[in-house]
């Protein structure tokens, strides 16, 4: 077809792939999948505007174009740098881009609060996975942690301003899903804050919906507070017939007890498009009111694709992860998945061979019959 | 709060400085108008005319008004002595107009005396660095301070109260 | 005596006014302009001059207006920068106090350079009575015929107003600047698009500095060729500079971009050598975000030649063992001053200015100021060095805007030139807390070996 639109073709990490021209860098990452998409803690495809704060997803671009293929002298965010036609991308190829990130993470926890073991985001919090990635052992940082006054968002939305990374995106998604923003980002540098200065309880019948795009566990659902750990909460999607949104949605159960409803995600966490189409969010109704299982038409276990804690459900339809490693590796294996029998001799031995409770002695019995 | 027809027409004056519709840009002129018209500081009742008057949301004001360090989100002393404390000031004495100002008062940057006559505050760099050290007094600069011009300061405040 | 473009009738009484400003010869360049040249003309001769932006970045200005996208139907807008916050620069101020007219002529042809019809001077609050003047001068301006409809009769209308902003360094950077005028929050835009792609209220913009403006008036008078003969290669015309800290004349000073820095610090023709007898111990030469450079490397470069008062000598040497001319902000330090303690000022500046929409800048600033009231106050470890150098490594270049690279240079260059007086600190604690490091060695002359690369 003439009029066919001509693709650009970028090459990230020594992996190629077209894309059609004004896509991003992270979205073209994406399309590869697996390791070679940068972390994105601000950016959020379904929100315009978002991206380019959090400076997680720098990479290197290593030749602008084909027709200009000179480096970019600074790492740029990928969330919001386009693509060029034979533009080449290090993301974990580049030790500058790991050096970096590996910074803009310690910056991300100096101040973030150490109370995983009661935050009701922990198992599908961002900065935890990022953490885990790219984080130190120890905290470089003396000083006391940043703390800030308490303020009441309302019935629905618990605020926990000191996990806040200020990624923004609740603000957009105030602006562009609801039809009235009452809160925002107040204050300057690193006393900003999410707060609606005047206590004012947000209750927009999309407000709920800041909870699902929060990276971290800021914003979460107070119907769900301290209710349960998301990885003994068992996934299924459901839908009803709601006025309001498309009433698709996730609920998370335990037995047949409804603990908590959200938008359903997708595997980079933002919320998907429902079955029309359109962006899901989801309104108050079916996210805070409708926590009964005779509530919902359930359509069976969601799918979850994601490296996190919630595949410890082991429904039989989970996917494994793409693993693109090896292809990144140029088809070498990394490092960390050496074998541990090269460097352990106690794994030197078949576990599986042997009879009964190991004891010293069997160990010795057994390396002696190697 | 409500500005009188006189004060409505400022206003328009102010709007009319940008196209039709972007009469948010006239925000940041209008707080520091209504601040000097609310006794020097942003309650959030002058803050709420303020976006009422421009058609905008509170929060986008409230966003603002806590973003820029003109504005006083609290009430202030009659007399606001706002000392710069940055590198330039700092290498011409500075630190010791604030410790004189302490001598005399008793306040420290951040505080007001007790009979709210006047307020210390410390800045970051106010573009006097030539003139150093230096304070902010209302909307005038108060340059080559010394203490005996701290002294005459003080005076003025008191004369200015009664 | 060096000549002067800007400054030399700055002191002629009454000039802050039309009446005598224009008997001086105001005006001129718009009258010269509008009847006899196009638009592109004007910006031909800016480019012929080889002016660089007078802010900080020193961007060539002619370049920036030739980037600026003209669509059909779309109006286009001059914006001037006149948030000068950045510590030891005051010399916008300066100029716009005492010859408010020559920026407001320099606008009006730059103005009609770009097409702009509206056009803004956006000014630091705190610059109250400035704002004052400038809204008088514009309005005798207004009166005088040279802003309204049909300006000389040209076709070419225009109009300026005056913004104050309210407190917030981050308003300088162009982006910061815009949202600041749109009535937000002072947070610079993620780039691009660029402001001469899509600006205020996303239309083509032209953010210039004020110094940079003003210079269009001698640049549309005696040409482009005429201004581009004065100063030293790529360092074209004069320069103003702001000139504090401890020198005997601290004030605003003109200069041909070819006199050396000695000559600038010692003569007294411009600061007139170091107050009361003392000795130079080190001088940040651009504006508090360029590097410090001890003594002996401020008046020689590393390859031992003459340091001159040009874009390109004051970073001969690149970080390594030079500085930047950036904003015209000279801030010299006599032999009492304490490099960590003036670090540490600095350090709190930009935590305090940090817009704070990026994590590195939000909260490397902060960590880097605590550090540094840690050794200033005796407190301080080995490794904390070592960390703050860490740490602005990781803040540098990984930011949104420039305040990240602002606020990481400081502390980069007083670690690399004073670690000395940084390990000092550490070692004699409870000296620190009594007296300064002194003068040390930051004077004596270098070994050449350093020039090696």
């Amino acid at each position: 077809m003439a009029d066919e639109k001509k693709l650009f073709t970028v090459t990230i990490d020594n992996i190629t792939v077209e894309v059609e021209p004004g896509t991003s860098i992270l979205q073209a990452a994406r399309k590869i999948g697996g390791d070679v998409a940068p972390p994105a803690m601000c950016y959020y495809t379904k929100l315009k505007d978002s991206g380019g704060k959090c400076r997680t997803c720098l990479v290197e671009v290593a030749a602008g174009s084909a027709a200009d293929p000179r480096p970019m002298p600074k790492l740029v965010a990928s969330c919001r740098t386009n693509v060029m036609d034979g533009m080449v991308v290090k993301n974990i190829t580049s030790d500058r881009v790991i050096d970096a990130r590996n910074g803009v993470v310690e910056f991300l926890l100096i101040n973030h609060p150490l109370d995983c073991p009661i935050c009701d985001q922990a198992g599908e919090c961002h900065l935890q996975d990022l953490s885990y990635e790219h984080g130190k052992g120890a905290s470089r940082y003396e000083f006391k942690r940043r703390t800030f006054d308490k303020h009441d968002l309302g019935p629905y939305i618990q605020l926990h301003m000191t996990r806040c990374i200020l990624c923004y995106r609740c603000v957009y998604t105030a602006d562009q899903v609801t039809n009235e923003r009452k809160h925002g980002i107040l204050m300057r540098g690193d006393h900003s804050e999410i707060a609606t200065y005047i206590e004012k309880s947000l209750e927009n019948d999309f407000i709920g919906n800041v909870i699902d795009v929060c990276p971290v566990g800021a914003l979460t659902d107070r119907t769900f507070r301290f209710k349960n750990r998301v990885w003994f909460t068992k996934p299924v999607d459901a839908h009803c017939n709601c006025d309001k949104c498309s009433g698709e949605v996730q609920l998370w159960m335990r037995g047949d007890e409804v603990l908590r409803v959200t938008a359903r995600k997708d595997e980079w966490g933002e919320v998907k498009d429902t079955s029309k189409g359109e962006t899901g969010w989801i309104c108050n109704t079916c996210r805070f009111e409708r926590k009964n299982a005779s509530d919902w038409i359930i359509e069976g276990p969601s799918q979850i694709n994601r490296h996190s804690v919630i595949s410890q459900g082991h429904y039989e339809n989970a996917v494994k992860p793409n693993e693109t490693i090896k292809k990144v590796m140029g088809g070498r294996d990394p490092k960390l998945l050496m074998n541990i029998k090269d460097v352990s001799e106690v794994n030197q031995v078949e576990l599986s061979e042997i009879k009964g409770a190991a004891t010293s002695e069997s160990f010795k019995q057994l390396k002696k019959g190697n | 709060m409500k500005f009188s027809d006189d004060k409505l027409k400022q206003v328009d004056e102010m709007i009319s400085h940008y196209p039709e519709g972007k009469q948010k840009s006239a925000l940041l002129p209008l707080l520091h108008f209504v601040q000097k018209e609310n006794g020097g500081w942003l309650s959030s009742e002058a803050m709420d005319y303020t976006a009422e008057l421009l058609k905008i949301a509170p929060i986008e004001v409230y966003e603002v008004a806590t973003f820029y360090s003109m504005y006083n989100l609290q009430p202030v002393g009659k007399t606001v002595f706002e000392v710069c404390q940055t590198g330039p000031c700092m290498l011409r004495g500075s630190d010791g107009i604030v410790d004189y100002i302490y001598e005399k008062l008793g306040i420290k940057p951040g505080q007001t005396t007790a009979d709210g006559l006047f307020t210390l505050k410390t800045v970051e760099c106010l573009g006097a660095c030539g003139y150093a050290p230096m304070m902010q007094l209302g909307p005038d600069f108060r340059e080559h301070l010394t203490k005996e011009k701290i002294d005459a300061l003080i005076a003025e405040g008191k004369t200015k109260a009664n | 005596m060096g000549r002067k473009l800007l400054l030399d009738k700055a002191h002629i009484e009454g000039i802050r006014h039309y009446d005598v400003y224009r008997r001086e010869g105001g005006y001129r360049s718009v009258e010269k302009a509008l009847k006899t040249m196009s638009p592109d003309a004007v910006t031909e001769e800016v480019k012929k001059s080889g002016l660089r932006g007078r802010g900080g970045a020193g961007f060539p200005t002619g370049m920036k207006w030739g980037f600026l996208a003209k669509p059909e139907g779309v109006p286009r807008y001059l914006v001037v920068n006149a948030d000068e916050s950045e510590p030891g620069t005051f010399k916008d101020r300066y100029l716009m106090e005492f010859i408010p007219h020559l920026l407001i002529e320099g606008m009006i042809t730059a103005s009609y350079a770009l097409g702009s019809n509206t056009s803004y001077i956006y000014i630091r609050g705190e610059y109250w009575w400035v704002k004052e003047i400038l809204e008088v001068a514009v309005q005798e301006a207004r009166n005088a015929g040279w802003l309204g409809k049909n300006i000389l009769g040209s076709g070419f209308d225009c109009d300026i107003f005056v913004q104050p902003g309210a407190g917030a360094y981050i308003c300088g950077e162009e982006t910061a600047l815009i949202e600041s005028l749109e009535g937000k929050r002072g947070n610079p835009r993620i780039k691009p698009p660029f402001p001469a792609v899509k600006g205020l209220w996303g239309c083509p913009t032209v953010v210039n500095n004020v110094e940079t403006i003003a210079a269009v008036v001698p640049i549309v008078n005696d040409g482009g060729d005429e201004y581009a003969k004065l100063g030293i290669g790529k360092s074209t015309g004069t320069k103003l500079i702001s000139a504090c800290g401890n020198i005997s004349k601290p004030g605003v000073y003109e200069i041909e971009m070819n006199i050396s820095v000695e000559e600038f610090l010692y003569s007294d023709e411009y600061c007139g050598g170091i107050a009361n007898g003392k000795k130079l111990k080190a001088c940040i030469p651009g504006g508090s975000s360029v590097p410090i450079l001890p003594a002996n490397l401020l008046l020689k470069t590393a390859k031992g030649e003459t340091r001159m008062m040009t874009y390109e000598s004051l970073s001969d040497g690149g970080f390594a063992t030079g500085s930047m001319m950036g904003s015209g902000g000279f801030i010299a330090m006599d032999e009492d001053q304490c490099v960590v303690k003036h670090t540490y000022t600095l350090a709190r500046f930009y935590r305090h200015e940090s817009c704070g929409q990026c994590s590195p800048c939000r909260e490397g600033t902060g960590w880097m100021e605590k550090i540094l009231l840690n050794i200033e106050n005796g407190k301080g470890k080995m490794s904390d060095i070592d960390l703050l150098w860490d740490i602005q490594r990781k803040i540098e270049g990984n930011t949104i805007c420039p305040l990240g690279d602002a606020a990481a240079w400081p502390v980069a260059a007083a670690i690399r030139h004073f670690r000395d007086e940084f390990e000092w600190h550490v070692t004699n604690p409870a000296d620190a807390l009594k007296r300064n490091y002194g003068l040390a060695n930051y004077e004596k002359p270098l070994e050449i070996a350093v020039a090696a690369p």
